[in-house]
């Protein structure tokens, strides 16, 4: 298996790493750089628990190479919150109780990100549609919109999203 | 300080989830871990010839294949006796995703390359992939030892209710399918073992740490306490991590003879034909009424569909479903019996409600058959068969169910006050009219379900040690508190319910307390969490636990104040004279001098800890009322839920905004059983629903918002009142929207759909009463 050469920012660290030209982003986030927030929930790309944000946009990554992400930055749940202050999104989550078990929250949560980087003031219709790809079994949803919506009235996709963003 | 049982606090569990730092089976990797892949069968039953494992050995970065002959010494997964399973096909595979051979490699990809290039030679054997192949004459045993195809049958009624149901005014015969479904939590099955020369540490995606523990220390002949046992988060379990899984005795057998951490991690494909399935239910029914609709007699004619390996809990569901199929409705005389027959399918175990939706579903559907045959109201006939409130507590004909203390019509009318029955009903009138207009149905589901698992003798009989839960409360002299409790979470969040009750009963800030499980190194014998039990038996365990702390506590206070414990009170953290609140201590200052015996009365213990057990003498029984109403599309069939509203009981709530999610997720889970998921196998037993999205877990676009609300009807059977509300909705949703969908269509003759009311079968029960064929299209 060739192995090649990637720089990944990775939540504002870069590094330098070899990879096997198979390795999913997924597994390089979780097994090389140690950063075991983002799961994986399905091998059919169909499930949204490993949904980390590439370059600003939400991708899943477990349909993503590692080195298709060679010199992109990648921001995934451990990179949201600043000085342990959680995202707005993050907070919604807690105040309007969006998350049983926790596997699905990480991508949950980037996806919402995402969002609402795309719409800052999205209906219930918007949310749904924005988090459609990412499946949790425990919530029913309701509450995970309810968590959407109450983070897009209090700070919207958060400080670094939106710096990531800009970048 | 006020109280904390009933208040709405965010939970604990929340910020190290919300932030990555949770921490997953698969986020635990000690140095040295290998991995561990299994050959699976691709076959539903063949005989197995020759396996190959040379290329796959040869493989760089592999460190061994083993076949059922490298493992034959070791044991088999309990289960019904003669029908044990073991840990690797052996002879003859018997499902499709049965593993034929297992292999370790250095990570996880190389662990799947070596596992495809195994050669597994199988003689093809014919596959009964329905029960009904499986009974037919003729059909070859799927388990050796088993002379045909029934693993257990039982009648739990004297006799058949055949005279009964034949002096009834009326009687009306049904067919009703709870289907195949797959319980699919979201982070599948894992385990990690490493084993050392101090024993064996295993880390599982299971909701039984504690039976868990026990059963893999018995298989090996080792000490319980040299088998740590460790459920960290877990991603959901819905009962299906309630089972023991062959892969927990590989992963710590080759973690012994590899002398390294081995890890397994499933797939979602293998998770879809691994983990146990649930509900597989045929009931046939025979119901007896008289011109108003009391029901005369019940006849139950349940077929259980078991799979391959028949599971402990999984053979016992339909006489759960048995023991529940009269509802909430006081019927003179039913009588059940099930067989649960093999199958060359996927095991079959608990999914949330495990056997309880299945008779929820029968009752509520007879009701309203009932109704309809009557030309009555359906809401009508179940308040002329409902259990009266002053009848609590109802004991049924089945030995040792009995209903605990509940108010079925209030629930009813509760949930009338939410909705405006009359103008939906002509609402929907008015669209059958209106051929532009989607068709609109209104479904009822009034139900009673069971919860508090226990007591011992009925747990026992699923396999586990008791019925009871335990708890330890410890006061450290800062005045926080780490509080150990036996059940296991997976989701539901143990930690911030646990704190509210030790919150409640210390008069101790609610931020101070740490709640500890899922560790049978750090505490103490448990159970697990499974059948609405966290609350109903573990909730009394801490609550028993506390007390015993604070009476301790309240002793030495009354020394310390040389005043009797009598008249003490704990109020705001500090235990004071009642009516001289200028004379008291500080429950902190108690903690810290009941470690100074010289303080102390002569003999006292030292420190403020203790544990308790609950036994629950009975389960407990959470009912509710549900009304769903769908809009069906003329042209295309397919079902939107325009609105859902559940009204519960579920006794004390303890914390609402959790008791919501617990509802909603419920519910969701019921709505998709009623309109999307089927696990199907084709004819050869070839597993066709293999990924989420071919099984059609629902996504937010699927399902409706939700209206909840409670009724607290507190059971005296537990001293916090409090009777588990896991599995309600997944329990009550299904039949409130069949009957939705069935009203929606029943101008038109429609009497029955199964399930899932696909947008197919919706579009042919209308072609078919449109075109006059109406055998197709009753039941
Ligand atoms: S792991 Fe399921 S979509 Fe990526
Ligand atoms: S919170 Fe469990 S899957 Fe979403």
């Amino acid at each position: 298996m060739s192995r090649h050469h990637v720089r990944i920012t990775v939540n504002g660290v870069a590094r330098e790493d070899e990879v096997e030209a198979r390795l999913l982003l997924v597994h390089y986030l979780r097994e090389v750089r140690g950063l075991t927030g983002t799961h994986v929930g399905c091998d059919t790309s169909n499930c949204g628990a490993c949904t980390v944000m590439l370059d600003g946009q939400t991708v899943k990554s477990c349909s993503v190479f590692a080195v298709a992400a060679d010199g992109c930055e990648v921001l995934t749940v451990e990179g949201l919150a600043v000085d342990g202050q959680l995202s707005p999104v993050q907070q919604g989550f807690q105040e309007c109780h969006g998350l049983q078990c926790g596997y699905c929250t990480p991508g949950m949560v980037i996806s919402a990100t995402g969002l609402l980087l795309e719409n800052p003031d999205p209906g219930d219709t918007a949310i749904r549609e924005g988090i459609e790809g990412n499946l949790c079994r425990c919530t029913g949803y309701e509450m995970i919109v309810d968590s959407v919506r109450w983070a897009a009235e209090h700070g919207g996709a958060g400080a670094v999203a939106t710096g990531t963003r800009g970048r | 300080m006020g109280s904390m049982i009933g208040a709405s606090v965010t939970r604990k569990e929340d910020p190290s989830l919300l932030t990555g730092r949770g921490s997953y089976v698969d986020d635990i990797s000690p140095p040295g871990t290998v991995h561990m892949a299994f050959v699976r069968s691709p076959l539903a039953h063949a005989g197995i010839g020759n396996i190959d494992t040379k290329a796959a050995l040869e493989r760089t970065g592999v460190l061994g294949v083993w076949t059922a002959a490298d493992l034959a010494g070791l044991p088999n997964s309990r289960s019904v006796p003669g029908m044990e399973r073991p840990c690797l096909a052996t002879g003859k595979v018997r499902f499709v995703g049965e593993p034929v051979a297992v292999v370790v490699a250095s990570d996880r990809y190389l662990a799947a390359d070596a596992a495809g290039d195994v050669d597994v030679d199988y003689e093809p054997l014919p596959a009964c992939s329905t029960t009904d192949a499986a009974l037919a004459p003729g059909a070859a045993p799927i388990l050796d030892g088993l002379p045909g195809n029934v693993a257990m049958e039982q009648a739990l009624a004297a006799d058949d209710a055949e005279a009964e149901l034949s002096a009834a005014a009326h009687r009306l015969q049904l067919q009703l399918v709870n289907q195949r479904c797959a319980p699919v939590p979201i982070e599948p099955t894992a385990c990690l073992a490493d084993w050392t020369a101090r024993g064996l540490t295993l880390y599982l995606t299971t909701q039984a740490p504690h039976h868990m523990r026990n059963e893999i220390a018995t298989m090996f002949g080792l000490p319980q306490q040299q088998v740590r046992l460790v459920a960290p988060d877990v991603g959901g379990g819905f009962g299906a991590k309630a089972s023991f899984y062959p892969e927990f005795l590989l992963v710590s057998e080759l973690s012994r003879r590899l002398g390294r951490p081995v890890k397994y991690i499933e797939t979602r494909s293998e998770n879809m034909m691994s983990m146990v399935h649930g509900r597989a239910q045929a009931q046939d029914i025979d119901v007896g009424f008289d011109d108003e609709g009391h029901i005369a007699a019940l006849r139950v004619r349940i077929t259980q569909d078991c799979g391959a390996w028949p599971d402990t809990t999984g053979v016992g569901l339909p006489m759960l479903t048995s023991f529940m199929s009269g509802g909430c409705y006081k019927i003179p005389k039913i009588s059940p019996s099930f067989r649960s027959v093999v199958t060359n399918t996927t095991p079959v175990g608990s999914y949330r409600g495990a056997g309880r939706p299945e008779a929820a579903f029968l009752i509520e559907r007879v009701m309203d058959r009932v109704a309809d045959e009557l030309g009555i109201d359906p809401l009508d006939v179940r308040r002329r068969n409902y259990i009266q409130p002053g009848e609590m507590p109802y004991a049924t004909q089945f030995e040792g169910i009995v209903y605990d203390e509940a108010n079925y019509p209030a629930l009813l009318d509760r949930l009338l006050e939410k909705i405006d029955y009359q103008a939906l009903r002509a609402e929907a009138d008015r669209r059958r009219t209106d051929p532009n207009a989607k068709l609109l149905g209104i479904g009822f589901s009034t139900f009673v379900e069971m919860g508090g698992f226990g007591p011992t003798p009925l747990f026992e009989q699923f396999g586990f040690i008791g019925g009871w839960e335990s708890a330890n409360v410890r006061l450290n002299t800062d005045g926080s508190a780490v509080v150990s409790v036996g059940t296991s979470p997976h989701g539901q969040g143990h930690e911030t319910a646990f704190s509210q009750v030790v919150s409640d009963v210390l008069s101790i800030p609610f931020d101070k307390i740490t709640v500890l499980h899922g560790d049978t190194e750090t505490v103490q014998e448990g159970v697990g969490t499974m059948g609405s039990r966290a609350m109903p038996v573990g909730g009394p365990a801490v609550f028993k636990a506390a007390g015993k702390v604070r009476d301790r506590a309240m002793r030495i206070a009354a020394h310390l104040l040389e005043a009797d414990p009598d008249d003490l009170e704990l109020v705001d953290g500090r235990f004071q004279v009642r009516g001289s609140p200028d004379s008291g201590i500080d429950l902190t200052e108690v903690a810290v001098k009941s470690l100074k015996p010289h303080l102390l009365p002569p003999d006292s213990d030292l420190g403020l800890a203790d544990t308790a057990h609950h036994e629950p003498t009975n389960l407990s029984y959470p009912s509710g009322a549900h009304c769903c109403v769908v809009e069906v599309d003329r042209d295309t069939g397919r079902v939107d839920v325009v609105r859902y509203v559940a009204v519960d009981d579920c006794g004390k709530v303890i914390n609402p905004l959790m008791a919501r999610g617990q509802i909603h997720g419920g519910v969701a889970q019921g709505i998709a059983q009623a309109l999307l998921e089927e696990v199907t196998y084709d004819e050869d037993g070839q597993l066709t629903t293999a990924s989420v999205a071919d099984y059609l877990v629902p996504s937010a676009l699927d399902l409706p918002s939700y209206e909840t609300d409670h009724q607290e009807t507190l059971t005296s059977f537990n001293p916090l009142g409090a009777k588990g509300l896991g599995e309600s909705g997944a329990t009550a949703a299904p039949q409130a929207v069949v009957n939705a969908v069935v009203d929606a269509l029943s101008h038109l003759g429609v009497r029955n759909i199964d399930m899932p009311c696909s947008p197919q079968r919706v579009w042919r029960a209308m072609r078919d009463a449109g075109s006059a064929r109406p055998s197709e299209v009753s039941t």
